[in-house]
């Protein structure tokens, strides 16, 4: 990490029109936390020139017109609203929700099951156990729409994405890399390894309520059966039910 | 009758495009919206209106369309062959579209994307705020035969008008600034990054465009385990085989790989329509020039419209002069426009 060595909170510019606030370098709860709660607060200050606000995992991105306000002037902005707190004891979003997603893990729905557990240093059938016995948190939202970066897995999960892309998973696919689990909302290729499979649909454009999940809710993935999947997705049911947390 | 465009025949990378869905990166939408913003641009100053209209883009290859009743159309972007009931059409004008004629647009003949607008823009349901197919999101479908897409009402569109496209269809030096793990990458690959000529890969859609070049790829140490973080369009991924993979306007919101460069927006167009084997090359700027380039195309976009002109008749793409008159309208009295 010494190309990036910095104390945190940093900000730093990506292209011409954007700035990102990260609270570390590396995937924690707090920085997550953090990175949700000053994103909170930007939206209330409504400064003049932004265009948009989003949080990935341990960070806030600002989009806004360079030409409008130089970029010295918001970063100034920033580090203000940075000084006001101790952004690292923020609490996590109200009114999240815990969701049980089923899953069916490894064989034809999860092909890299067994190449995943290796690098983790695990059995498939323990692998099964690890991921299946997760509660992992939405730590953000991204990629494509509506689908959610959940974490953090055990130390053991921290395996690199493949240098190949695997050319397409499926929608409701099941990945896992760096201590992360994702389900796809779309089916698109990936450097991430296929374990599992959901009949999970994360964004649905004409509903109501597009997103299925938002960041801060949190998720587990049960196991099921092959059988059991294919009866409960022929039914046209993703098995999906969810509680309101404390 | 509504006012419509009948496809009749449609490529297979056909859709609808405007401006795309800004604001939605928090939930995991991309903008999207057309690949060339510009040709948007260009087909809005043609028809005297504004650059939220939305427009066909014929990703490669076109199709046949036909208008149920008179409409004024505006052929921009990389230039594809074009033929109203046989006679040849200039790209980058505008044309009157009469009631039951047909209207064929076939390959392109540079760059990747045309845009067939129309006079009063695509009246078609808004999903999220746009009425752009976002086909990696699953918004919208390709255009295909049978469709029949509602057109608004007209507006100031006239047609035998004609302005000069920005250059942009076959690649060149690309503007960038440095991007989040600039820093990651040793200082020789930067500098091997920067003297590299490039060439457009085959593989390349609305989402990115892959590049490639003879010899050793392009890594940084540890990339591989770099944080999933925000994705703007015109960043520059180094996927696990060191080559560029540059992000367009369909990208995903956030990525993993790391990213040695941003294409400043200016330039972005020029990487949208390089097509297959264009050669293109990057320089780094500092973020002063990088402002200075994107005032210009802010005032180029906003100039276009002065730039508009009479369509002076080109024999070479018609078939028959007299035809061509009356299908386009040209009249002399056109010349007496303000250019």
């Amino acid at each position: 990490m010494s190309a990036t060595d910095t104390s945190f909170p940093a900000i730093r510019r990506i292209g011409l029109d954007g700035l990102i606030v990260s609270f570390g370098a590396g995937l924690s709860e707090q920085a997550n936390r953090a990175a949700l709660a000053f994103r909170a607060a930007i939206d209330r200050e409504a400064w003049e020139g932004v265009e948009e606000t989003s949080t990935s995992l341990v960070s806030v991105f600002l989009r806004f017109d360079p030409l409008g306000v130089p970029h010295a002037a918001m970063t100034a902005r920033l580090q203000a609203l940075l000084a006001s707190r101790d952004w690292m004891q923020a609490d996590l979003p109200r009114g999240r929700r815990l969701f049980f997603v089923p899953t069916v893990y490894g064989g034809a729905h999860g092909p890299q099951l067994e190449e995943a557990a290796a690098r983790a240093g695990l059995t498939p059938g323990a692998a099964i156990a690890s991921l299946s016995g997760a509660r992992v948190r939405v730590q953000t939202i991204g990629f494509a729409p509506g689908q959610p970066y959940l974490g953090v897995l055990p130390d053991c999960w921290d395996i690199p994405r493949q240098q190949d892309l695997t050319p397409r998973v499926p929608v409701g696919a099941l990945v896992v890399a760096i201590r992360q689990l994702v389900l796809f909302s779309v089916s698109t290729p990936t450097g991430w390894r296929h374990v599992g499979q959901t009949a999970a649909r994360l964004f649905r454009p004409e509903a109501e309520e597009p997103f299925l999940l938002r960041p801060g809710d949190e998720v587990e993935f049960p196991t099921i059966s092959p059988e059991k999947y294919e009866r409960m997705t022929a039914a046209g049911q993703d098995g999906i039910r969810h509680e309101a947390l404390p | 009758m509504t006012r419509a465009l009948i496809v009749h025949e449609a490529g297979p990378g056909v859709t609808l495009q405007d401006m795309g869905h800004p604001g939605l990166l928090a939930f995991g939408l991309s903008r999207g919206g057309a690949a060339d913003r510009l040709a948007l641009a260009e087909g809005a100053a043609l028809l005297g209106q504004p650059d939220s209209c939305a427009a066909l883009e014929l990703a490669g290859f076109g199709g046949v369309f036909e208008a149920t009743e008179d409409i004024v159309v505006a052929l921009t972007g990389a230039p594809m062959q074009a033929r109203m009931d046989g006679a040849g059409l200039a790209w980058n004008a505008t044309h009157l579209l009469p009631r039951g004629a047909r209207l064929a647009i076939g390959g392109v003949r540079d760059g990747v994307y045309g845009y067939l607008h129309v006079a009063g823009g695509f009246d078609t349901a808004l999903i999220l705020g746009a009425r752009s197919a976002h086909l990696t999101a699953g918004i919208g479908a390709p255009v295909a035969a049978g469709d029949r897409l509602p057109v608004g009402p007209a507006g100031a569109g006239r047609a035998g008008l004609t302005l000069a496209p920005v250059p942009r269809f076959s690649g060149g030096e690309l503007r960038v600034v440095d991007s989040l793990q600039t820093a990651r990458f040793p200082a020789e690959v930067l500098a091997r990054f920067g003297a590299t000529t490039f060439t457009r890969d085959t593989r390349a859609n609305r989402m990115g465009v892959r590049l490639t070049a003879p010899g050793e790829g392009f890594h940084a140490p540890g990339g591989l385990q770099v944080l999933s973080e925000v994705i703007v369009p015109g960043d520059i991924q180094m996927t696990g085989d060191g080559f560029p993979y540059v992000l367009i306007a369909e990208c995903q919101t956030t990525g993993g790989y790391p990213r040695i460069a941003t294409v400043i927006p200016a330039d972005l167009p020029k990487v949208a329509q390089a097509g297959p084997g264009a050669r293109v090359t990057f320089r780094f700027v500092t973020t002063d020039e990088a402002l200075a380039a994107e005032a210009r195309h802010r005032a180029e976009i906003a100039g276009l419209g002065a730039r508009v002109k009479p369509l002076v008749r080109d024999p070479a793409q018609v078939n028959n002069l007299s035809e061509y008159q009356l299908i386009s309208g040209v009249t002399s009295g056109a010349a007496e426009e303000p250019t």
